[in-house]
C-alpha cells in the first residue's frame, strides 16, 4: 500500500480546549499523573502508485493544515516522520 | 446595485443575507459555489452556515470552490466582500484576512443577542456607523474564537483594522475581544456575529445589522463602482 500519513497538530501556543476537556475528565478515571492532553488529526493518503511525499506535503500545506494555527508531520507509513 | 450572495453546500443564512441586501435597497443575486461566474455583481456576501459540513476545518474546503477562485481575484482588485460567521472562516482560510477562527474556548455553541462596539468605520461595510457606536446583533457559533499571533494582532490594532469588538461579555474567547476585522484596503470584512439577522423588528433584536448593507451601497455609490466592473 502506497500510504502517506499526515499528522496535523495545533501549534503549541494555540489553546486546545478539546484537549483540556479530555485532561479534565481523566481524574474521573482515577488518572492523576497526566499534566496535559492535546488533540490533533491523523490523515491517511493512499496513492495509486508510489507514495509521493512532495505531493503529500503540497496537499498538507494547501488543504490539510492551516499554517496560521497548525503544524504537520508527514511520513510514508512505516518510515520515520518528516517535520514540516 | 447588485449584491451577490454565495450558496455553498451547507450554507444556512444565504436566504437571510439576500433578504437583508434587498431591505437595504440592493438587488440580491444568488451565486452558486460551483459556478465561477460572478454575474456582474458589485459586492459579495459569504453567508453563515456549515459549508461542506465544516469537514476538515470550517471554511477549508469552501475556499477551493470554483466561485471562490473568482471572488479571491475580484477581492484583491477591490470588490467589496463581507464574510459572516462561516463566511469569515472562509475568508481567513482563503488568506484574504489574517488569523483563524477556532473552537470556542468554553467548547459550547453560543447563540444569543450580542453587544458589539464598532471601531473602524473606514471600510466598505462599516462606513455608515460612527466609531464607538454600540450595536446589538445575534451571535451563533461553535468555532468563533479569533486567534492570531501577537504581531498580527498588534498590526490589526495599529492599522485600525478591528471593525468591531465584543462588549458586555465575550461569547467565544476571541483574542482581544475581536468580533470582526478588515483587510488593508478596507474592502474585505469578516465578522462572526450575524448582521443579516438584525434587519427587521419582527425577527431581530434590533435593526443595527442593516448598517453593514447600507454602508456598502453608500461606498459603491461614492466610488461609482457599478455594473460589475470588478470582473
Amino acid at each position: 500500500m502506497a500510504r502517506v500519513v499526515v499528522d496535523v497538530m495545533l501549534k503549541p501556543e494555540i489553546l486546545d480546549p478539546q484537549g483540556q476537556a479530555v485532561a479534565n475528565a481523566l481524574p474521573r478515571l482515577g488518572v492523576t499523573d497526566v499534566s496535559s492532553v492535546r488533540i490533533g488529526r491523523r490523515i491517511e493518503i493512499d496513492f495509486t502508485g508510489e507514495p509521493d511525499l512532495d505531493r503529500a506535503r503540497e496537499i498538507a500545506d494547501k488543504l490539510l493544515a492551516n499554517p496560521v494555527i497548525e503544524d504537520f508531520e508527514i511520513r510514508v507509513e512505516g518510515v520515520a516522520a518528516e517535520v514540516a | 446595485m447588485r449584491i451577490g450572495v454565495v450558496t455553498f453546500p451547507g450554507s444556512l443564512d444565504d436566504g437571510d443575507a439576500a433578504r437583508a441586501a434587498r431591505i437595504a435597497g440592493a438587488e440580491a443575486v444568488r451565486l452558486w459555489h460551483g459556478d465561477p461566474d460572478l454575474h456582474g455583481v458589485d459586492a459579495v456576501v459569504l453567508p453563515g452556515g456549515f459549508s461542506y459540513g465544516d469537514y476538515l476545518r470550517c471554511g477549508a474546503i469552501a475556499r477551493f470552490a470554483p466561485v471562490m477562485e473568482s471572488i479571491i481575484d475580484a477581492a484583491r482588485g477591490g470588490l467589496p466582500v463581507l464574510g459572516i460567521c462561516n463566511g469569515f472562516q472562509v475568508l481567513c482560510e482563503a488568506h484574504l484576512l489574517p488569523g483563524a477562527l477556532t473552537r470556542n474556548q468554553h467548547l459550547h455553541f453560543r447563540n444569543r443577542d450580542q453587544w458589539l462596539k464598532v471601531e473602524s468605520t473606514n471600510t466598505a461595510w462599516t462606513n455608515g456607523f460612527t466609531a464607538g457606536q454600540e450595536i446589538l446583533i445575534p451571535v451563533k457559533n461553535g468555532e468563533g474564537c479569533f486567534v492570531a499571533d501577537t504581531k498580527t494582532l498588534d498590526a490589526l490594532e495599529a492599522e485600525g483594522r478591528v471593525i468591531a469588538r465584543y462588549i458586555k461579555g465575550n461569547p467565544n474567547g476571541s483574542q482581544r475581544d475581536i468580533a470582526g476585522i478588515t483587510n488593508e484596503a478596507g474592502n474585505v470584512v469578516g465578522i462572526m456575529p450575524h448582521p443579516e439577522h438584525a434587519v427587521e423588528a419582527l425577527t431581530g433584536p434590533s435593526l443595527d445589522g442593516l448598517g453593514f448593507f447600507t454602508s456598502v451601497l453608500r461606498s459603491l455609490a461614492k466610488d461609482g463602482q457599478l455594473a460589475g466592473g470588478q470582473q
